[in-house]
């Protein structure tokens, strides 16, 4: 049995529609007669060629939102579309920072519980059933919704492949903000970009992590210079990152990225639950570690017990001599 | 300045425990300790309150079995007081479900200025109670706060983003949420952990917050699970003792993958 329909929260960053996107699209449309997308931003004209290529037939959008953070006033538009008797089946999201503000509001709305941190989602008979990884993803729970629809879904990215339908652009519905008071306050005066070169953690094909084991912050420039002589991205375990030696957007992990490149190093990371998570689908995996008993040797296609600012100096060499 | 900071007792991060095939629930058995995100959110408010002069820092908490040894910990770092809502009819509470409860226990805190929280918590890390929270008490909110300063009326907080980090204004009060490793969270002194002893804990069950038994736990929560299973295990590959040969044997896979 499929689903009537299923809205899809879009992302976009400069006129791009984000690839996790485009993974709930592939999916949502193996799942549901219909696919809709809902987007806050005022752009949406921009990405509607994109997002019904992947398979949306329409997108409800808010317009630009005057630098308020989307939680309040999104959750706010997709309440009163839902309330208007347009429900769907189901509104995906990606477990992003726009994803988790605007479903944990909506969920509130709605009345609706959100189930979270999904890396699969089936249709069983009548029921909509998610799988989430837990235990640094060596046990899955699925789990079920008990009450009426719209069930809320967040997807960690990644989860699917993003696959083109072919499909024309999406026609354009602009939907309206409700006016949500001194709960829409909070509003973006300023943005900073912090410069990274080289391909995105993301979207590296070569990923070279570091954690503890490195000893110092300043042994991070070793993973920098690997990563470099690899046209990789650069990549840390969330104990380095609480430890301040890199920014978050270096995490690897639950909470911070999932990765799956074709080559995962990881370096004097012993591979806590919390990272294995991020990492574990990598094609190949190479980890370096003193603890010969650090959990990380468990997923590794090969793993040295060793010191790492042994090992990985004379890789850098050794490429470098190439 | 008033703070209120929800924390969380969770099982130790290092003995992570199990599910209960029966119940489907985290086993939550042993000690409970301080979920180590939330001693940020500690550490900022106790800051806060410095910086402002005056006010204090209360922690409101859900837990099974009346358990305080993680709020003593955050007590002795110099919170003035606790909410501990504790009921067995909170068992299998879903994220709503504890928002509705800590939402509920948060109006009870007289003159709170701002409700601090963590961005998820250590052991079921849904990241989606802060807004929940935020929602039901219809607070404006800001996630993933790296820096928080008090301005006046205003909260300003730089907020973390993919690309790096925006400035963010929001009136008070409201609820915001603490990034991990932001602050240094303090080491509780000996005075401290006797202090903490004597803080008042005020420990309540769902009806003191007038919240219906069906609307939190089981009977609440919008969702059942359907199945545990063990993931396909990923096979492990050799493992090598460094013999001075490791950077050879490390190039070799990689240009037998092609990838150099």
């Amino acid at each position: 049995m499929a689903l009537s329909k299923i809205w899809v929260l879009a992302e976009a960053n400069d006129g791009k529609v984000t690839t996790a996107t485009l993974e709930l699209l592939t999916k949502a449309r193996s799942l549901a007669d219909t696919v809709e997308a809902v987007y806050a931003g005022g752009d949406a004209e921009a990405i509607a060629a994109q997002l019904g290529e992947y398979g949306a037939s329409k997108v409800y959008a808010t317009g630009d939102l005057g630098g308020a953070l989307p939680g309040v006033p999104v959750a706010g538009a997709i309440a009163a579309l839902v309330a208007s008797g347009n429900a769907p089946d189901a509104i995906l999201a990606a477990t992003s920072y726009v994803g988790r503000d605007i479903a944990g509001r909506l969920s509130v709305k709605l009345d609706r519980t959100v189930l979270t941190n999904n890396t699969d989602l089936e249709v069983d008979g009548d029921k909509l059933v998610t799988t989430e990884p837990v235990f640094g993803g060596s046990t899955d729970v699925r789990t079920t919704f008990t009450a009426g629809g719209p069930h809320l879904v967040l997807i960690r990215p990644k989860s699917f492949a993003a696959e083109p339908a072919g499909g024309g652009a999406a026609a354009v519905e602009t939907i309206a903000v409700p006016d949500s008071g001194s709960s829409a306050g909070a509003k973006v005066v300023n943005r900073h970009v912090e410069e990274r070169e080289g391909p995105s953690l993301d979207e590296a094909a070569i990923v070279v992590s570091g954690g503890r084991g490195l000893g110092e912050q300043e042994k991070f420039a070793m993973i920098e210079d690997l990563a470099k002589l690899l046209s990789g991205a650069p990549g840390a375990s969330r104990a380095i990152v609480d430890a301040g030696w890199v920014p978050y957007s270096y995490q690897v992990g639950q909470t911070g990225k999932v990765v799956k490149p074709t080559v995962y190093i990881a370096a004097g990371i012993s591979g806590a639950t919390q990272h294995m998570v991020g990492m574990k689908g990598s094609k190949n995996i190479i980890a370096i570690n003193k603890d010969a008993e650090a959990p990380i040797f468990s997923v590794s296609d090969l793993g040295i017990v060793g010191d790492v600012n042994k090992v990985l100096p004379a890789v850098i060499e050794a490429l470098k001599a190439r | 300045m008033n703070v209120v900071v929800c924390v969380k007792q969770i099982p130790d991060p290092a003995d992570p425990g199990a599910l209960d095939p029966s119940t489907k629930t985290l086993v939550r058995s042993g000690k409970l300790i301080l979920d180590e995100s939330d001693s940020y959110g500690v550490e900022m408010a106790l800051q806060l309150v410095t910086a402002a002069g005056g006010g204090e820092v209360t922690l409101v908490s859900m837990a099974p079995n009346a358990e305080v040894s993680g709020l003593r910990t955050a007590l002795a770092m110099g919170a003035a007081k606790a909410i501990l809502v504790s009921d067995d009819a909170l068992a299998g509470s879903d994220a709503l479900g504890t928002a509705k409860v800590l939402a509920k226990a948060i109006e009870r805190v007289e003159g709170a200025d701002l409700v601090l929280t963590a961005t998820e918590s250590s052991d079921g890390y849904t990241g989606t109670v802060p807004e929940q929270i935020a929602g039901l008490l219809d607070l404006p909110s800001v996630t993933f706060a790296k820096k928080i300063e008090i301005d006046g009326g205003t909260v300003k907080v730089q907020r973390q983003t993919e690309a790096g980090f925006d400035d963010v204004e929001c009136p008070l009060p409201a609820v915001v949420s603490v990034t991990a490793g932001v602050v240094e969270p303090r080491y509780p002194s000996f005075k401290g952990i006797m202090a903490a002893k004597s803080k008042p804990v005020d420990t309540l069950s769902v009806s003191d917050l007038g919240l219906d038994a069906g609307q939190v736990g089981w009977a609440g929560a919008g969702q059942s699970i359907v199945s545990i299973t063990e993931a396909p295990a990923r096979e492990a590959g050799e493992v090598f003792e460094d013999d001075g040969t490791a950077a050879e044997k490390i190039v070799a896979f990689l240009d037998d993958l092609k990838v150099l």
